[in-house]
Order: C-alpha cells, then sequence, then structure tokens
C-alpha cells in the first residue's frame, strides 16, 4: 500500500489540492472564497496534466543545443522530425504513452543526426493546460464580476443573507 | 440530399464545417463594436442565417459522403485538430441552426424590452460567442476541444444569463450558481478527458476509440467514464446534477430562456452520447451496466421527482424548467435503453422538445413583455387579451403533455416502443405516469389562461393586446412545426434513425 502510494507520489499532492478546492466550495457561504475553491479546484487539475507529460530524465521540451547552431533549416528539419516521431508514439501508446513518446522522440532525435542523447518531456499536455488555465482566468473573472454586482445589488456577498434577501421579497416582506 | 450538397458554393462547401464555427466568433467581436443594439441585432442575425445555410449544406454533405471529416490548418488528424460531421451531429447543428435564427427573430422586441439600450449591443456579441461555443462542442472531433469550446459556451451563458438582472435581481445568484457548478461540471469534464489522454495517448475521437479497442479498457478509463458522465451530465441537467437549471431559466432575459431551453442542454446530452457511445463501446460491461443501471434509473427519477417539483411552482417559467429536466429525463431513459431503437427515439425526442418548449418560452416571453407577468395565477384571462400567443402556448403544452396530434406524441410513442422492445415495462409505466403529471403541470397553465377572467385594474376590464409580429411569427412557426411534424414524421424520425444507426454502428 506505502509502496504503491510512494510511486504515486506525484498524485498525492494533487489530490490532497482537488479535494480541498471541492471542500471549500461546498462548506463556505462566501461568494468570493467559494471562487478560491474553485479556481483551487482548477488548479490541480492543471497539474494533474502537467504531471503526466513528466518523462524521467527527460529534458523541457524545447531544443537542445547544437540544433540551433546549425541554422534555421537544421533546426527546423530537426524539430520537425521529432514531431513528427510523438505523433508516432501517440499512436502505439497504451499505458505508458509517455515513456514511449519520449523513446521514440528520442530516437528520431538521432536519426535526425543532431546533438547526442535528447531525451525529452512530452510537450503536449503542457499546451492544453495553457488553454485550461485561459479558460480557468475567464471563468475567475466573470465570477468576480457577478460578485460585484450581487454585492451592489444585496449588500453583501454571504450565501445565507442573500437567501434571507429574496426570501422576504417573495413572501412580500421589505428586503 | 443531392440538392442540399449543391446548396453551398464549391469554396464555401469545402470549408463549410469550420466556417460554421468561425462565422459566429468573429461576427461576436463585430456586434461587440456597433454603436446601436439594433445593428448589433442584425449582425447576430445574418450570423444565424448563415450557420443556418452552412448547417443545411453540410446536412447535405453528411447525406451524400456518409461522414465529413476537416484538417483545421492543414494538419492531418489524429496530430491535428479535426473537425467531423456525421449523421449524429449534423442533426444538432440543424437545431442549432433554426432555433437560432427563430428566436433571434424573436429577440429584438424581447430584448429592447428588457436589456438597458447601452448594454444590447455587447449583449448581442456575448450571445454570438455562447452560440459559436454551442457550435464548436458539436462539431469538434477532439476531446480537448470539446472542453474548450463547452467552457466558451459556457462564460457567455453566465454573462448572458445574468443580465436578466433588469428586470428581477435573482438573476445575479443563479449565475452565479450556474457559473460554480458549470466549471465544478467543466473540471470533471477535463479530468476525464485527462485520464482517456493517459490510456490511449491521444486527443483525437476517432483514434481514442480505435485504441481502446484494440487495447480494451482498465481502472485508467473507468475513472474516465465516470468523471466524463459527471461532468457532462451536469451541463446536460441529468437528474440530480440539474439544480442549476431552473433558476437559471427563470431569471434569464426571455430570449437566453427561450434560445437556451432548446438548444444548450441538447448540445451537452449530444456531447454525452458521443463520448458514451463512439468513444466507449456500449458492449463493454461497465458501460452497458451504466445505461441499466445509471442513466435509466435517473431518467426515470427525474421523469417523476422534477415533473411533481413542476406542478407545484407559482413562478411560469421555473414550472417550465422543471419540466425541462423531466424531458432530460426522457432522453436519458431512451440512451439508457442501449439500442439504436431507444436512442433515436431520445434523440427525436431531443428535437422535438427543442420545439415544444422554444414556442413555450417565447409565448411567457411575449404574456411578460405586454403585461409583465410572470407568476402562474398572473396568466389568468391572457386567453382573451393575447388570443393569438395563448394559441401558440396551448399547443405546445400539449405538445408536451404528449397528446395525439401532436410532435410530443410521436417521440413518446418511440420511446414506448423501444422501452418494449427491451421488455422494460417499468419504463412504459413511468412513461404513463410521468406524462399523467405533466398533464397536471400543464394543465394548471392552460386552465388560468383560457378558464378564468382578466384582472380588472379599478373596475376596468384589462385590453386586448396583440404581441409585436417579431416575437408572434417565429412562435407560430414553433408551434405549427409541432403539428406538422406529428403528419410528416419522417424527416425527423429519418434524422433520428441515421444518427442513432452512425453511432450504433450497425450494432
Amino acid at each position: 500500500m506505502v509502496e504503491m502510494l510512494l510511486e504515486r507520489f506525484n498524485y498525492i499532492p494533487i489530490i490532497i489540492l482537488m479535494m480541498t478546492g471541492l471542500y471549500v466550495v461546498t462548506a463556505t457561504g462566501n461568494l468570493v472564497k467559494r471562487l478560491v475553491g474553485l479556481s483551487l479546484f482548477q488548479t490541480s487539475v492543471f497539474l494533474l496534466y502537467i504531471t503526466i507529460g513528466k518523462v524521467f530524465g527527460g529534458q523541457p521540451p524545447i531544443l537542445a543545443s547544437g540544433h540551433g547552431e546549425e541554422g534555421g533549416h537544421g533546426g527546423d528539419a530537426g524539430y520537425g522530425a521529432a514531431e513528427a516521431a510523438a505523433g508516432d508514439a501517440a499512436d502505439m501508446a497504451g499505458d505508458h504513452g509517455a515513456d514511449h513518446a519520449a523513446e521514440v522522440a528520442h530516437g528520431a532525435a538521432d536519426a535526425a543526426g543532431h546533438a547526442a542523447e535528447v531525451l525529452y518531456s512530452n510537450p503536449l499536455p503542457h499546451v492544453l493546460i495553457l488553454t485550461a488555465i485561459v479558460v480557468g482566468v475567464a471563468t475567475l473573472a466573470v465570477g468576480l464580476a457577478l460578485v460585484v454586482r450581487i454585492r451592489e445589488t444585496y449588500g453583501t456577498i454571504e450565501d445565507d443573507e442573500l437567501n434571507a434577501a429574496d426570501y422576504s421579497v417573495e413572501t412580500g416582506g421589505s428586503a | 440530399m443531392d440538392m442540399l450538397a449543391s446548396l453551398l458554393p464549391a469554396g464555401v462547401a469545402y470549408h463549410a464545417p469550420v466556417l460554421i464555427v468561425i462565422v459566429p466568433l468573429i461576427a461576436a467581436a463585430l456586434a461587440a463594436f456597433m454603436p446601436k443594439g439594433v445593428w448589433a441585432w442584425g449582425v447576430a442575425m445574418a450570423t444565424s442565417v448563415i450557420v443556418a445555410i452552412l448547417a443545411f449544406g453540410l446536412l447535405g454533405q453528411v447525406g451524400v459522403h456518409g461522414a465529413v471529416s476537416y484538417d483545421v490548418g492543414g494538419w492531418a488528424p489524429p496530430h491535428g485538430i479535426e473537425i467531423r460531421l456525421d449523421n449524429l451531429n449534423v442533426p444538432i447543428l440543424i437545431l442549432l441552426g433554426v432555433l437560432g435564427v427563430l428566436s433571434l427573430v424573436y429577440a429584438l422586441p424581447s430584448v429592447a424590452d428588457e436589456i438597458a439600450r447601452k448594454q444590447q449591443a455587447l449583449f448581442y456579441s456575448a450571445f454570438l460567442v455562447c452560440f459559436a461555443g454551442l457550435i464548436g462542442v458539436t462539431v469538434a472531433g477532439d476531446a480537448f476541444n470539446v472542453f474548450v469550446f463547452l467552457e466558451i459556451s459556457s462564460i457567455a451563458t453566465y454573462t448572458i444569463i445574468a443580465m436578466g438582472v433588469g428586470k428581477d435581481r435573482r438573476a445575479l445568484t443563479a449565475s452565479y450558481n450556474y457559473l460554480v457548478l458549470g466549471t465544478i461540471g467543466a473540471t470533471f469534464f477535463v479530468i476525464g478527458v485527462g485520464f482517456l489522454y493517459m490510456a490511449t495517448g491521444t486527443l483525437n475521437m476517432a483514434d481514442m476509440a480505435a485504441v481502446l479497442e484494440q487495447n480494451g479498457h482498465n481502472r485508467v478509463t473507468q475513472a474516465a467514464f465516470a468523471f466524463i458522465v459527471v461532468g457532462l451530465g451536469l451541463k446536460a441537467a441529468m437528474f440530480p446534477l440539474h439544480v442549476w437549471l431552473p433558476n437559471a431559466y427563470a431569471f434569464a432575459p426571455n430570449f437566453v430562456t427561450v434560445f437556451l431551453a432548446s438548444t444548450a442542454t441538447k448540445v451537452a446530452f449530444y456531447a454525452l452520447v458521443r463520448f458514451v457511445f463512439s468513444i466507449f463501446h456500449p458492449e463493454v460491461a461497465f458501460v452497458s451496466m451504466s445505461f441499466t443501471w445509471l442513466f435509466a434509473v435517473v431518467g426515470v427519477v427525474a421523469m417523476m421527482v422534477a415533473s411533481v417539483q413542476a406542478v407545484f411552482q407559482t413562478d411560469a417559467r421555473r414550472l417550465l424548467a422543471y419540466s425541462s429536466v423531466a424531458q432530460v429525463g426522457y432522453m436519458m431513459l431512451g440512451l439508457g435503453m442501449g439500442t439504436a431503437a431507444g436512442l433515436s427515439a431520445g434523440l427525436l425526442h431531443l428535437m422535438n422538445h427543442a420545439l415544444m418548449k422554444g414556442a413555450l418560452f417565447m409565448a411567457l416571453g411575449a404574456f411578460a413583455l405586454n403585461f409583465g407577468v410572470r407568476q402562474v395565477k398572473d396568466l389568468a384571462g391572457l386567453g382573451k387579451t393575447m388570443p393569438a400567443s395563448a394559441m401558440a402556448f396551448t399547443v405546445a403544452g400539449l405538445s408536451l403533455v404528449g397528446v395525439p396530434l401532436t410532435v410530443g406524441f410521436t417521440s413518446k410513442w418511440y420511446l414506448v416502443t423501444a422501452a418494449l422492445e427491451r421488455g422494460w415495462w417499468w419504463a412504459v409505466a413511468a412513461l404513463m405516469i410521468s406524462s399523467l403529471l405533466a398533464l397536471a403541470y400543464v394543465a394548471r397553465l392552460l386552465a388560468a389562461i383560457w378558464m378564468e377572467n382578466a384582472p380588472s385594474h379599478h373596475g376596468e376590464a384589462a385590453q386586448r393586446r396583440l404581441a409585436p409580429w417579431m416575437m408572434m411569427v417565429p412562435m407560430v412557426i414553433l408551434a405549427a412545426a409541432n403539428v406538422y411534424f406529428f403528419f410528416h414524421a419522417d424527416p425527423l424520425v429519418g434524422l433520428a434513425r441515421a444518427a442513432a444507426d452512425a453511432v450504433m454502428g450497425g450494432r
């Protein structure tokens, strides 16, 4: 059990963050704090994606030195080959998709006749998560804007007070 | 089909799959800079007409070629982003296009009444973003793009729902609650997509399905399935994840409610069908188990519980919103049967429900415009003061119950037939009971409209006041469609059959 957890140590902080975020969303009555929880929850997913892309011993997915020195054209060719190979890896991938991708990308770097041993991490999840971060920022912005309007209209951002205010309107009392 | 296929000029036809997403997105930016609300409306109207034409053109193309695949930016799938159209998603595109045009015709007088003059251009802009997002979800052939477009449409939806604040401040809290729940749903969905990517190493849907078929399933794909079903179920208002819906529909501007009720949950339901049937194989043990024990069960419970809740509502739009949750239950039941007949009945109900709820919410919007009516009891006497709108409302209401001579009967008939084929007597019983409950809540509305006298102010009876023709025309078209497609059911039934066959692949 402990061994299994240790092998997957990267998921532990993600799960903790995820659960904390969800708990905050449900537990608090304060609208701003609820958005904080929501952001925490989303951030944990960003980490989940980024951890998928990690290849042990892999470099950041930036062309290794040597590629660039041969001039723009050589760099482009190497880049293209590595990319195509990463794509092939995606096809044959199973549970260890990331590992395969690294091996093949590695092979491609050699085949392209460029610098020595280069092992890249998988860049695709990073790209995906850039998009998801933008989505998260937009959601947070809209959420905060709504909270501002709610504060202006109701004069409070506590859930129970909002409910009480609306209830008294429905039953004909003064807000 | 050939006629439809040649609807578009050759160059446009080739790029139609991507144009249908891009045109509304660009138009959204254009609309935002319009100095007057009417001009922005013009942009939106033109866009929706273009989308409808493209959708029909694509229907023709799919009819001729079977499926249409478009490589965005010239990058071939599975590495590039693919836009894929087949018999399952083209009907949804048609629905979006046609309902987009009709609800925008309706929008001009309705929005002029409800949204401040200065905000109208931005309102139409946000609507177009939502429209583009929904279309994007429908056409995307790539799981991550489904997430991105889902969020594009959702974020725009939160803002246009909150615009209802001009009439009722509860629109703000309704929108906020929808934002929190919608974001949790989207995040669940993206976790599921992440797990699928871990297991398959690809994001292209067709490719995912191929890899899953080859490698089989394991705990990771099961977790992915659970996360995706919860995430998309939340967006589709699957019971019990529907709590955001009644308030959002009840307090949004009328035009927004008309549009969302007839399209938004439908698109999410489509995405659910796409994932459950196309990516996960319906014959895989845990998937087929989820049909019987998850989708069919929540469908039946939604049909019962949400209908009962609808009976006791005092706000007319909230009543119809609860009814929408119940109707999503019918679709879930159709999906849960796991047969081609069941799925096609569910999809048929999806299209028919858009026709009914579109007309119903349009009529309620017309009542609200002329008399400020929101509560069920205030509907009294509208049969005399606004006879045409009341007639449209009545026809669509009867269709909602499933009275013969309306499309509501057709789709319930197909659902019952599919349930009997499957040997599910309890589902037939549930359909009957739920229809009786629908009769109860529709009767409440109709009784108020036709049986009671209009309230008199200072001894003067309310005057007859017709709705603007721009509201009447789409409303009457939708109400007439409710009757027309009962007598000419073949086009819709054919679309639903082809859609179910496309994902079941003759299974």
